[in-house]
């Protein structure tokens, strides 16, 4: 089963206490946004095969929102950390380069919401 | 079967049975060719299961483009086709669903004569439980929507499902059976012989299906799809369709773009075999939990899907328990029973639980994917509409709600509230 410590109440949670909430620094596309934006933060997901980042709420325990770092590929979690941060913070990313040193991260935010990148057709 | 030539592999028949036995059985062929991929194809398929076999097999018997190659990173048919629990409906409440999951139905029907190849289809009948107060007015006005269809299903009393099911619980307490959607033509098929009869049919025509032959990458000139580079070499093509399933994101990755997709694992188990108990398939949706019993007397149980994204095939155990926990007080025998076996498949879900078969944003390139938990059911018609979508580059009738543009326009084909999970 996978476990995931929360970061806000320390306590080190089993699956069946948490809810998902599905891909973690979503960036809400406000008024100026054109319709590929807006399509791409509603539907488009990298679903990577490898380092994914999280939503989880601790839904039977503190009930708060945190964000995990972990990988699709293997299920080794790289570590959680508190919501109210638009990346990942330098520590997690340390952890993620210490297992898969060839990873790059990806949240330049031309690369990840450009509407090239990120339409369909 | 519209092939021209006299097939490789030989026709299977009584008479091929007894004259095989007078000699030993040297007469079998190989059922289908194993050949290395040449340089170029007219139409290149990536996935060799069910849904890229079946789209192979109409591009050449609907549309005669027999210039094709299925290529499959592992073996033919070991992905979801290989893992599913081999169940076969088509009561979908939304019109464009139904049409394509009971045009895959009515093609199971004929599935073994056409392919001359035994995919041993039982219309066994399919019943799914309602057991709340709220699944039962779904599955009325599912029922309802079915009449309107044209897909004969009904809505069933909990008499009648006792009458169907003898070693049902209906009292519950806690999942009372309160009735049931019943489509007395769905039922089951061997999972393997859909995936191999379609390989021979398409192997027999001429194309090229080529094993162990990985996608590395996607070339493209000029918004045009030209090649895949695979690790048996580089294989150029006019048109490209990925019909990977779990893996439809890295593909289309590959090609330059994004899907409303995301990856989790879908488990399921068998018992030990057990004398004949149970001659339909039954849902039980508010449990997560299906089953069906095998034509080898294992009883075959579908769970639920892990709530995050995973690559891995395997399952989560308390999946597993809360499945069996659930259907342990509906079916208050499988409590005796030992579990045998425990695997999981990687199922490609989109927001609206529905599957897309669409044109991309690159050209020449299509996908079918998306089809979530209930891949199996619609490989003949997903076969069948896929065909016509790479062969006119534009959809069927049966293909064209279930396009990408979808998503932008806000036209979501909603199964999710009518199927829950259990698909």
């Amino acid at each position: 089963m996978l476990i995931l410590t929360c970061p806000y109440c320390g306590v080190q949670a089993e699956e069946s206490e948490l809810h998902p909430g599905g891909e973690a620094h979503l960036k809400r596309i406000g008024p100026d946004g054109n319709d590929d934006d807006f399509e791409a933060y509603l539907f488009a997901r990298k679903n990577p095969k490898g380092v994914h980042f999280e939503r989880w709420r601790h839904a039977y325990g503190c009930g708060k929102w945190f964000l995990a770092a972990r990988d699709t590929a293997t299920l080794q979690v790289y570590g959680t950390y508190r919501a109210q941060t638009t990346q990942p913070p330098q520590e997690i990313i340390d952890k993620i380069r210490k297992s898969r040193p060839d990873w790059q991260p990806d949240w330049s935010p031309e690369k990840v919401w450009s509407s090239e990148k990120g339409s369909a057709q | 079967m519209a092939i021209a030539s006299a097939p490789r592999s030989g026709r299977y028949s009584v008479f091929a049975i007894a004259r095989e036995a007078l000699r030993q059985h040297q007469g079998w062929h190989r059922a289908w060719q194993n050949p290395q991929p040449r340089d170029r194809y007219q139409v290149v398929i990536v996935g060799a299961g069910g849904h890229g076999l079946a789209t192979a097999y109409y591009l050449g018997k609907n549309f005669g483009i027999t210039d094709v190659a299925v290529i499959e990173k592992g073996w033919l048919g070991g992905g979801n086709t290989g893992r599913n629990t081999t169940i076969i409906r088509s009561n979908y409440l939304q019109d464009p669903s139904a049409a394509i999951y009971n045009k895959a139905l009515q093609l199971y029907e004929n599935l073994s004569q056409e392919l001359n190849y035994n995919v041993m289809f039982s219309p066994r009948g399919v019943i799914m439980l309602a057991q709340t107060e709220h699944e039962v007015r779904g599955y009325k006005r599912t029922a309802y929507a079915n009449h309107l269809q044209g897909v004969a299903t009904e809505w069933i009393e909990p008499a009648r499902v006792r009458e169907l099911v003898p070693i049902i619980n209906l009292e519950g307490p806690r999942y009372p059976v309160l009735g049931g959607l019943y489509q007395a033509r769905g039922g089951t098929a061997r999972h393997d012989a859909v995936a191999w009869g379609y390989a021979r049919a398409c192997s027999d025509m001429g194309m090229h299906i080529i094993q162990n032959c990985e996608v590395q990458g996607v070339e493209t000139e000029g918004g045009q799809v030209r090649a895949v580079n695979t690790s048996k070499g580089r294989i150029g093509c006019d048109k490209l369709a990925m019909v990977v399933a779990g893996h439809s994101s890295q593909l289309a990755e590959m090609a330059g773009f994004r899907l409303p997709i995301e990856s989790v694992a879908l488990q399921a188990l068998v018992s030990e075999p057990i004398k004949p108990c149970m001659d339909v398939v039954v849902m039980a949706n508010t449990v997560h939990g299906y089953l069906s019993q095998s034509d080898k007397g294992e009883m075959v149980i579908g769970g639920g899907t892990d709530g995050f994204n995973n690559f891995t095939q395997r399952g989560s155990w308390h999946h597993v328990e809360e499945t069996v926990r659930a259907l342990v007080e509906t079916f208050p025998m499988i409590s005796r029973l030992k579990m045998l076996r425990q695997w999981g498949g990687i199922v490609d879900m989109t927001g609206d639980r529905s599957p897309i078969l669409s044109a991309t944003p690159v050209g020449g390139v299509f996908v079918n994917c998306g089809w979530g938990t209930g891949g199996f059911k619609s490989i003949p018609g997903s076969g069948w509409a896929m065909a016509e979508l790479v062969a006119n580059g534009t959809p069927g009738p049966l293909a064209a709600q279930f396009g990408l543009n979808r998503f932008r326009e806000g036209r979501f084909i909603d199964e999710s509230v009518a199927a829950g999970v259990a698909h």
